[in-house]
């Protein structure tokens, strides 16, 4: 062998071995366009998701283990008062075009993050008061921020943000982590290729990502990324229908995954706007935590779980899914299905049965409408299944099906409803980000939004809890506040919440190193390391 | 031909027998929800299975053919006589009356129907029984529906105006009203029964895109366009084909129609 052969060969070996671990493309469908690429613009799910798997974040939430993981910052450290945090970077790590990271990068996203001009979602989460952000760069790995009022659980807020380039000309597109943005053809596909200054390794040296690139179709119809699956041109699903999951079940039970009950939520509400345009004796049963407790009980949830999802969910016990470990209040149980014992509540309350009819002390009829939004078949299943679960107590239910546009504007606007059926999607696990919800003074507390001051003692004691837990860095006492206000929800029953969606995916078997989860990205969490046959 | 056309009202005679029968054939009802044995296949006790809350899909095929087999000729000849009074009287006067007629008509055959009906359908009040709700359905569809047969109808009284026979009436002193009732209209009952006869099945389709949709008849009261949901998932429907029974049936109902329609042009020609 010629010294020109062995050099030849030992040059392919080396570019073998540099790439031994690059596999394949990984394909699946983002199910609307994405709106923008700029992380701190991000606001719908296809950008979530392309931010989620190109940005580089000082600290990351394992989404198996809920724990907060170091990154770019390898130590953190959250001060008393939880208005400061300082960071200790990572050296030697550089963005997709080279140019390097440091301090300067972290001060720069954070002005960008809190530019009143650009007005990021993402800093929504950190602008707990007015006044400025003041950010020290103590050294090139070393910077301290600090914000004007306490930000409860500061360090998992960093979770979102996405690191910004202050050097590069390419702006945006230059990232940390371990894809970037190569290919984008509007309405048809995104096309993320490996970054290869990504600077994590596995515990045998390689370079991560495994992925060569990742291809991300445009398809907003469930059916036909259902098909495409089956045909093999996709490779994963996330936040699958349950009708679909026990049809792939039944024929290749090895690709499809429950991970258990989700954050996301199904619930039902009242409506009890004062000023909302419904007899004054509705409005009189709809404020009354009896009657709502009653309706609540009445409601036949593990049914609900076993024919509407076929199994695929669990009966709700309260505002926080099991699912989301540290927060919810393990005291609280799903509330038994008792027809009988809601009868009796609602006839001590003044309610009585006439011909199996329910009416209420001034001889009404007890009757009113649920509201969902038309399309979706699991909601429309659920209010059905309810309208025969009132009808055994005697309640008439009229079930309306109505385009999402023309619902939110009489949940907001005109407040022309009395009973709705929604679900709610949750991505966070602090109860900071359901601050929203339980203000009575919020634009979403939407059983009745925006008062003034709150209208009931127990929306008074929310509010307070709820303001309590976000001043305080005290985990415990968060905790304590927080749990009382699962446990007044419960009792009072503004929402009544029903099931539990449990997170289901598909993941093919060419695909290695997938571990679906309950949290969003379900089957993605951990892409640096999947990689495909 | 005439075989198939017997075949045709045969159908739909026995389609509207054994709907109306249903009371006595499926007892149970189209609401009882089977909790147990939801989205079963079909078995001695649930012919055509249960659909995904357990309800029997016979029952429920049998109540929504009854709806819309009542329903929608009901909405056909409201809208007929919309149409009929609104093209027959403009076609009949001519000049201003006709054109304003049928710029009406026109802004009425621009209007995106589904959205209409969709807009309709959410000023609706929302507490009302589903049995009302069924009503309000073909009403809106009819109340929607009279345009087409309309410029028809005021095309056939136009070329009547100047009929010789007219204007002998004219000439005998007959008010309009009189000759509106008893020489114009009964010369355009081939084309208002034609008319009506068309827009059966046009009510039938469109109850039953409202119902894909989830905005046409409120739960429980099953119609085609209910029983038709079913069929949304394309991929869990290929190893049930019994779910296949409405659409064919739907099928076969409107494919009968216009058989039957086109032995009444004969006719009428």
């Amino acid at each position: 062998m010629s010294k020109r052969t062995i050099l030849i060969s030992l040059v392919c070996l080396a570019i073998l071995a540099g790439s031994a671990f690059a596999q394949g493309e990984l394909r699946f469908c983002l199910r609307s366009e994405p709106k923008t690429f700029d992380p701190m613009k991000v606001e719908d799910d296809a950008s979530v998701a392309i931010r989620y798997l190109t940005g580089g974040t000082l600290v990351r939430m394992n989404r198996q283990t809920q724990a907060l993981e170091a990154e770019l910052a390898e130590a953190w450290k959250v001060s008393k008062d939880s208005k400061q945090i300082t960071f200790k970077l990572r050296s030697g790590i550089s963005f997709s075009d080279g140019t390097p990271f440091s301090a300067e990068d972290v001060a720069y996203t954070v002005q960008q993050l809190m530019d009143p001009a650009l007005h990021s979602p993402t800093g929504d989460a950190f602008r707990s008061g007015p006044g400025k952000v003041e950010t020290k760069i103590i050294s090139p790995t070393q910077i301290s921020l600090t914000f004007p009022a306490p930000i409860a659980a500061l360090d998992r807020q960093f979770d979102q943000v996405a690191i910004l380039s202050s050097h590069s000309p390419k702006k945006e597109m230059a990232v940390l982590g371990p894809f970037m943005v190569a290919e984008y053809k509007a309405g048809t596909s995104v096309v993320l290729k490996r970054n290869a200054n990504y600077w994590k390794a596995d515990a045998q040296g390689h370079k991560l990502p495994y992925l060569d690139s990742i291809k991300l179709d445009i398809q907003p119809n469930r059916d036909v990324e259902m098909l495409r699956f089956t045909r093999n041109e996709i490779d994963l699903i996330n936040s699958l229908d349950s009708d679909y999951f026990d049809k792939l079940a039944s024929s290749s039970p090895q690709l499809v995954h429950d991970a258990g009950p989700s954050l996301d939520s199904e619930q039902m509400w009242f409506n009890q706007v004062a000023k909302a345009p419904l007899p004054g004796y509705k409005k009189e049963w709809f404020r009354s935590a009896t009657f709502r407790r009653a309706i609540s009980t009445a409601i036949n949830r593990a049914d609900l779980s076993r024919v509407v999802f076929r199994g695929h969910a669990k009966p709700a016990a309260g505002p926080v899914s099991p699912a989301n470990k540290y927060w919810f209040n393990a005291k609280l149980t799903p509330p038994a299905y008792t027809p009988d014992g809601a009868l009796k509540a609602l006839q001590a309350e003044g309610f009585h049965l006439e011909k199996g009819t329910l009416k209420d002390k001034y001889d009404n009829p007890v009757v009113f409408s649920i509201l969902t939004n038309s399309g979706n078949k699991y909601r429309e299943r659920m209010a059905t299944m309810i309208q025969e679960d009132l009808q055994k107590i005697g309640i008439q239910v009229n079930v309306v099906t109505l385009d999402f546009p023309s619902l939110i504007e009489r949940v907001t606007q005109t407040f022309n409803y009395e009973a709705i059926l929604l679900g709610l999607t949750n991505v966070g696990l602090d109860p900071n980000e359901e601050m929203n919800v339980w203000l009575s003074s919020s634009e979403n507390h939407q059983w009745n939004p925006q008062q003034k001051a709150p209208e009931t003692a127990w929306e008074a004691e929310i509010d307070r809890l709820m303001r309590l837990q976000a001043a305080t860095s005290d985990l415990k006492k968060r905790k304590e506040a927080f749990d009382r206000v699962q446990e007044i929800v419960v009792e009072q029953s503004p929402f009544i919440y029903l099931v539990n969606r449990n997170a289901l995916s598909a993941v093919s078997s060419s695909v290695h190193g997938a571990n679906p989860v309950i949290l969003v990205p379900q089957t993605y969490w951990n892409m640096d390391r999947l990689s495909v046959n | 031909m005439r075989i198939w056309r017997r075949l045709a009202c045969a159908l739909l005679l026995l389609v509207l027998v054994v709907s109306l029968a249903a009371n006595w054939l499926a007892p149970a009802g189209y609401a009882k929800q089977y909790r147990e044995a939801a989205g079963a296949s079909p078995s001695r006790q649930h012919w055509l299975g249960t659909d995904d809350i357990g309800r029997d899909r016979f029952a429920r095929l049998l109540y929504g053919t009854r709806i819309s087999l009542l329903l929608a000729p009901a909405a056909a000849l409201v809208s007929t006589s919309m149409a009929a009074l609104i093209g027959g009287v403009a076609g009949y006067l001519g000049g201003r009356w006709q054109s304003g007629a049928m710029a009406v008509t026109d802004l009425f055959l621009s209007l995106p129907w589904l959205f209409l009906l969709i807009t309709v359908r959410a000023l609706m009040p929302l507490n009302v029984t589903p049995l009302v709700s069924v009503l309000v359905t073909f009403l809106i569809l009819a109340l929607l529906g009279w345009t087409t047969a309309a410029r028809v109808l005021c095309a056939s009284a136009a070329s009547l105006r100047q009929a010789d026979f007219l204007r002998q009436a004219r000439a005998a002193g007959i008010g309009r009203v009189r000759l509106f009732c008893i020489h114009i209209l009964p010369n355009l009952k081939p084309a208002l029964f034609a008319q009506f006869w068309i827009s059966i099945p046009a009510f039938i389709l469109s109850e039953a895109n409202l119902g894909i949709l989830g905005l046409g008849v409120a739960e429980p009261l099953p119609s085609w366009g209910s029983l038709l949901k079913e069929l949304e998932g394309l991929v869990s429907v290929g190893d049930e084909p019994w779910k296949f029974v409405p659409l064919v049936l739907l099928v076969a109902v409107v494919t009968s129609f216009q058989l039957v329609l086109s032995n009444q042009e004969e006719l009428a020609g």
